[in-house]
């Protein structure tokens, strides 16, 4: 018997069992779409939070104060010393390094900001001009804090438009004065709304320089020291040598911890990579379960044509031409069923898409070829033994039967 | 052409062993018209689904054309069953989801003959039967008389040098059956062996051949002599 001729006597015998056959592809493509559906939301969620990352600036190392734990015992535990913040100092110190295009230390507290009666409590950032560059802002109006010494404390700030429209209202607040805390400061800029990236909203920021900020909060912390490397290839190096800026700085301990965005991302990437192949996994478990269904269904549909593969054997169909009648049958079932499932599932990530515009929902290329895998895979193996069975009907008995 | 020596085949229904066929000897030639009849559960339709190939004998040597096929595997006994046999049954056992034309075509189907040449032999055989005008229809759509004619025809495509009917009569009424029968007898004529098992004395004595059994032995043979 020729190939084609077996397919279609398959696809004929499928049509003619339509109902059992429409079920068998429902089981089978719900499974699918679940896998591309559920691998698509992971994989949207994976790619959102990257986007996030990198909207933060490109090739950023980050330096915050503590020690993360692979350090071991430090000489300054011994001695009593706690570990040592980061001050300015260490931030200008940073900028020795060849492979530092520029730096900006972040300082951060809380405090009431007010204009007459109208006032809120938000959190206040000290920085310098190169906070622009380094976080990719940009301004709605008027100047982003002044170039000059980063321990110039003069009384400017930079508001987001959040805070401008609750305080100013639609009044122009560019060259009008504010009070933070107890101190007055004159707006010089309104930066761009550029929404929220990691949990920060650049609309709802006040910015003013670092040196105003540690007046402000009687502090000379700083929380973060964000540096940006010449290039991408020099992100290692840059890390490398701010590490040891700041461990000469503090007298040779190593209480800070310098580390790549990059590093930070590919920690997210991977996490959440592990994730979506998990919860593809066990959406994967749907597939074996239409696979058993199938199963089930091919061996009922044995017993109830065993005069139909009686009088096939009787007119010299050989067992492995009965075989594979009921292999082509699982086969072309499976692959209606993975291709409905993947159409499906395309659709449902077209859609959750359209409802969670933010989220890029797309299904990866490898839980497409998963899916569809093991879609195909289960059909067929789940339709071995229904395929056996009837090969292996006595032709005497099945023609009996009537 | 078909040599039966020594023949059993016993089967194990519970713990009880049933002789359904004992020590048969039979020799039958090419062409030759033959009627078995006997009681029923004497081993007719065991012996026939021996001579077609659809179950093996538990001892003794069945030789067809010379060959030994009781030694063949499965899927060269397939091959002889394909290329020599063609059955006809009681129960007619079309396929009910395929048309007159798509039950007589599965042989050439099985057979991997090319679709051009099928169809070609497929409305030759419809046109000689009668039955062109049914080639559309389902088995459910035909007269008892019709899917027998259906069946015979594919039992027929493949020219096979045997042809081996268990009761074709059986399920229609008398009238209808002498057509089948002056059909099957047809074909003798043509050159083709007819076994037909029967109940019903007017058709098996209209054989050239006559084999009686019981109790799965071959208790009477003997042969027209006009
Ligand atoms: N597959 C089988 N299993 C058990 N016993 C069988 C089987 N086929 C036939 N027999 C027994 O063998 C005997 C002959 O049966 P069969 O050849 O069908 O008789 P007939 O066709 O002459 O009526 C009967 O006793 C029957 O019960
Ligand atoms: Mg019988």
């Amino acid at each position: 018997m020729k190939l084609n001729d077996t397919l279609q006597f398959a696809s004929h015998s499928l049509n003619s069992a339509h109902s059992r056959s429409f079920l068998m592809i429902i089981a089978m493509s719900i499974g699918v779409a679940a896998v591309v559906i559920l691998t698509a939301l992971g994989e949207g969620a994976r790619l959102y939070v990257i986007n996030q990352f990198s909207s933060l600036g490109t090739n950023l190392v980050i330096a915050f104060p503590g020690r993360s734990e692979t350090a071991g015992i430090n000489p300054g535990m011994l001695i009593g010393q706690t570990p040592r913040d980061l001050v300015l100092d260490d931030a200008m110190a940073v900028l020795r390094s060849t492979a530092v295009r520029r730096m900006a230390p972040l300082a951060i507290g809380a405090a009431l900001v007010s204009n007459g009666p109208l006032n809120r409590e938000v959190v206040v950032l000290g920085s310098t001009a190169e906070l622009l560059a380094i976080r990719h802002m940009t301004m709605a109006q008027g100047q982003f804090l002044p170039e000059g010494p980063a321990d110039a404390a003069s009384p400017v700030v930079v508001i987001g438009t959040k805070i401008k429209q609750e305080l100013f209202g639609v009044e122009n607040a560019v060259g009008a004065w504010l009070r933070i805390g107890d101190r007055r400061f004159r707006v010089i800029g309104i930066l761009s709304s550029q929404g929220e990236a990691m949990g920060m909203n650049t609309d709802e920021l006040v910015i003013v320089p670092v040196a105003s900020a540690h007046m402000l909060f009687n502090s000379q912390n700083l929380i973060r020291i964000l540096v940006e490397a010449k290039s991408r290839e020099q992100i290692e190096r840059a890390r490398k040598e701010t590490e040891e800026i700041l461990f000469k700085q503090h007298g040779g301990e190593r209480d800070v911890t310098v580390v790549t965005q990059d590093a930070m991302v590919a920690t997210f990437d991977r996490i959440l990579r592990t994730l979506t192949m998990a919860v593809g996994g066990i959406a994967a478990v749907s597939l074996a379960v239409a696979g058993v269904l199938i199963m089930n269904v091919m061996l009922i549909a044995v017993s109830q044509r065993t005069q139909e593969i009686g009088l096939l054997k009787a007119l010299g169909a050989p067992p492995a031409q009965i075989r594979r009648l009921f292999f082509a049958e699982a086969v072309l079932l499976s692959l209606v069923g993975s291709v409905a499932g993947l159409l499906l599932g395309q659709l449902g990530s077209f859609v959750i898409g359209q409802i969670y515009p933010t989220l890029p929902v797309a299904a990866p290329w490898w839980a497409i070829i998963a899916a569809f895998g093991t879609a195909l895979g289960s059909g067929i193996l789940f339709s071995v033994w229904p395929a056996r069975r009837a090969a292996q009907l006595d032709p005497v008995l099945a023609l009996a039967r009537r | 052409m078909i040599a039966f020596s020594n023949v059993n085949r016993d089967f194990l229904v519970g713990d009880q062993q049933v002789h359904a066929l004992r020590d048969i000897n039979l020799t039958l030639g090419a062409g030759e018209y033959v009627s078995i009849m006997g009681p029923s559960g004497s081993g007719k339709s065991t012996l026939l689904n021996l001579i077609g190939l659809l179950d093996r004998p538990s001892s003794g040597v069945y030789k067809l054309d010379g060959l030994d096929v009781t030694t063949l595997d499965d899927e060269e006994q397939a091959r002889v069953r394909r290329e020599k046999i063609g059955f006809v049954f009681q129960f007619f056992h079309l396929v009910p989801r395929l048309t007159a034309a798509m039950n007589i075509e599965l042989p050439l189907i099985l057979g991997g003959v090319e679709v051009e040449e099928r169809k070609e032999r497929v409305a030759k055989l419809l046109e000689s039967y009668g039955l062109k005008d049914r080639a559309e229809h389902r088995p459910e759509q035909l007269s008892g008389g019709q899917r027998q004619r259906v069946a015979i025809a594919r039992a027929t495509i493949m020219h096979p040098s045997v042809l081996l009917a268990d009761e074709p009569t059986g399920n229609l009424d008398s009238a209808t059956g002498k057509e089948v029968i002056r059909l099957l007898e047809q074909l003798t004529e043509q050159g083709v062996t007819l076994i037909m098992v029967t109940h019903d004395r007017d058709n098996g004595n209209r054989a050239l051949r006559q084999i009686t059994m019981v109790d799965g032995r071959i208790v009477g043979d003997k042969r027209k002599s006009d």
